[in-house]
């Protein structure tokens, strides 16, 4: 099993400091009688083949990937930071190198997503609870659904409403009364279709967390708070919420790692042209002709170190509970 | 909570109401009206002129003679051979579950019994595939496997799948193992099991249901992924997912998006029942991750 695990991580990271091997180019003289000598440079495909061969990894170069256009690229940040006097300028003309394009995506879904499914999960949870018993069920069945089925399927459910001959579609139209709005034209829009989405899909899994959380709920704690005089919102807030923290702190957590890696509903939604993520960058990179393996290694191994750092408070409050514990 | 309710007003009530249903609205009507339309021609599913042709299919009536259609399931099975793909998901899902499930329980079984040292690691390395997206692995995978000559084969992407799926197999099993306790083997020993006979014969039958929820959460992974299997699965061999992916880049050309909604149709349809089946096992399952971690 580590075996599956560990290698492939060292070779994302093997690939990602190597490029491919250029090919190897040889001056040819063709001389014909009376016409004279000309010499045409022809790609040598027996030395190619030779060289791909005794290294199939490519020729080393370091950092280079990391640094070039289509990653960090530094040099244009440089040039970018030095040509531009507003810091909304330099954020704007940042955004459109396409790798911090993605990132920008990537964050604001993440960050405006993940509140939101909890806030949602919750509502929805509080809602639940307080029906008929026989109802319950039922209503956890058909919430489940957007959870558990495909996000390319989920994502593309709902495109196929939102489009613009689609009947969510049409109704906005309508309601906006503009014939013109479509989904497929505006980044705004794409970027609030997305983020819906993105709440839709997600929020059932938050509302059966928290749903089985409310079960635990001791009574005699809301029995308390009610003859000390608390209304109701104010036992939700006093009594419930801190009940259900830790189950806030996970579901956050876990959203925090799924929209981070963002990249089905792009493809459903047909939105590569509005908004991409690094997942969709290194499919991207890895699904083209050309199979651009040590481009999309070097995206994976940023990716990496993104989750990385998003996940290390609580990697390291984890750690410090474990050494508690012992 | 029967003090609580007693005292709530009408007002209140119907509120409470009101929300459930409009939730039940979000949650459930996109699959409906999907259902619905994929039955319709593509005039009627993306009706310009008038939204309610989509409900009573004016276009289909004068097409095909009838409300309903079938064409959209037509092209999309006999003409993409979409049943092909369909096959190749089910044996996929089958040996990954298989797989998974035959190292996850023993494996589990072991790490629960063997103290408590290996919990934080085995914590951790979950967590953090977890938050990995799969994608990031696949352009590992892929060089090695060209060199070797396995790429786009069924079992080297079933391997794939098995491997980053397992340290959460693992994490959730051990979790159910270690809700067993252990004075159940000790006693099977001392009437004179083997080690392993204590595992088939007593600590099997008790663990099921958590074996079934894991499986089914190994399922669902294996039936749902769609980076993995577009990436090391070459075209004959390629599951449901990107299936339907490489319909939209050439039904959109084609004006053929029936086939495509069709498609999508036929793949959540499983995962439909499943969640009818299986209900209690998911939600056990999501909220067992939860009360652990």
């Amino acid at each position: 099993m580590l075996l599956f695990i560990a290698l492939p991580l060292i070779s994302v990271v093997l690939q990602s400091i190597y490029a491919p091997h250029p090919a190897v180019l040889v001056e040819v003289e063709t001389c014909t009688p009376l016409v004279g000598c000309t010499t045409e440079t022809a790609i040598d495909q027996e030395a190619t083949a030779d060289l791909r061969a005794a290294k199939p990894l490519g020729r080393f170069v370091g950092l280079e990937i990391f640094k070039d256009r289509g990653h960090l690229a530094l040099l244009e940040v440089k040039e970018i930071w030095g040509a531009t006097s507003s810091f909304e300028e330099f954020f704007s003309r940042l955004t459109n190198l396409p790798f911090y394009r993605a990132m920008y995506f990537t964050l604001t879904f993440t960050f405006i997503v993940t509140p939101l499914v909890v806030l949602v999960g919750f509502l929805v949870a509080l809602n639940v609870n307080a029906l008929y018993q026989k109802l319950r069920g039922f209503v956890v069945f058909l919430s489940l659904l957007p959870f558990v089925i495909n996000p390319l399927i989920g994502s593309l459910v709902l495109f196929w409403m939102i489009d613009s001959r689609g009947i969510l579609g049409t109704s906005i139209q309508w309601i906006f009364s503009d014939p013109n709005l479509s989904l497929k034209a505006s980044t705004g829009l794409m970027w609030i279709a997305l983020i819906v989405y993105g709440v839709w899909h997600a929020a059932p899994f938050a509302f059966v967390i928290f749903y089985a959380g409310l079960q635990t709920l001791p009574e005699d704690q809301i029995e308390a708070a009610q003859i000390d005089g608390a209304s109701r919102i104010q036992q939700v807030w006093y009594v419930v919420l801190p009940h259900l923290m830790p189950l806030v702190a996970f579901v956050a957590l876990i959203q925090l790692m799924d929209n981070f890696r963002v990249f089905e509903p792009i493809i459903g939604f047909n939105a590569s042209a509005h908004a991409t993520s690094l997942s969709w960058f290194i499919f991207n990179d890895l699904g083209g002709e050309t199979r651009q393996l040590s481009s999309a290694s070097a995206t994976s191994v940023l990716t990496i170190l993104g989750v990385t750092i998003l996940l290390l408070p609580v990697l390291r409050r984890t750690w410090k509970d474990f050494r508690e514990k012992k | 909570m029967s003090a609580a309710t007693e005292k709530r007003s009408t007002k209140l009530r119907v509120l409470i109401y009101v929300f459930a249903i409009f939730w039940l609205i979000i949650s459930a009507f996109p699959f409906i009206w999907t259902l619905w339309g994929s039955f319709k021609v593509e005039l009627d599913f993306f009706s310009i002129a008038d939204w309610t042709f989509a409900l009573t299919g004016e276009r289909t009536t004068a097409e095909y003679g009838r409300a309903f259609t079938a064409a959209g399931y037509e092209g999309a099975w006999v003409k993409e051979e979409f049943w092909r793909n369909v096959i190749n998901t089910f044996i996929i899902c089958f040996f990954v579950v298989c797989t998974s499930l035959t190292i996850g329980t023993l494996g589990g079984y072991a790490l629960s019994r063997s103290g408590y040292r290996y919990t934080f690691i085995l914590l951790i390395t979950a967590l953090i595939f977890r938050a990995m997206p799969p994608i990031t692995l696949v352009s590992g995978y892929m060089l090695p496997f060209f060199e070797w000559n396995v790429w786009g084969k069924i079992p080297t992407t079933v391997i794939v799948l098995v491997a980053i799926n397992q340290p959460f197999t693992l994490w959730m099993l051990h979790s159910f193992f270690q809700n067993i306790p252990k004075e159940l083997d000790e006693s099977a020993k001392v009437d004179g099991c083997s080690q392993f006979q204590a595992f088939r014969n007593v600590i099997i039958p008790v663990m099921w249901p958590g074996v079934i929820t894991t499986g089914l959460f190994s399922f669902l992974l294996a039936y749902n992924d769609f980076a993995v299997t577009s990436m090391l699965l070459s075209e004959e061999n390629r599951t449901m997912m990107p299936k339907v992916a490489a319909f939209l880049g050439t039904t959109y050309t084609e004006g053929n998006v029936m086939f495509a909604v069709a498609a999508v149709v036929s793949a959540a349809a499983p995962l439909f029942i499943l969640v009818m089946l299986f209900q209690r096992q998911i939600v056990s399952g999501l909220t067992a991750g939860a009360v652990k971690g």
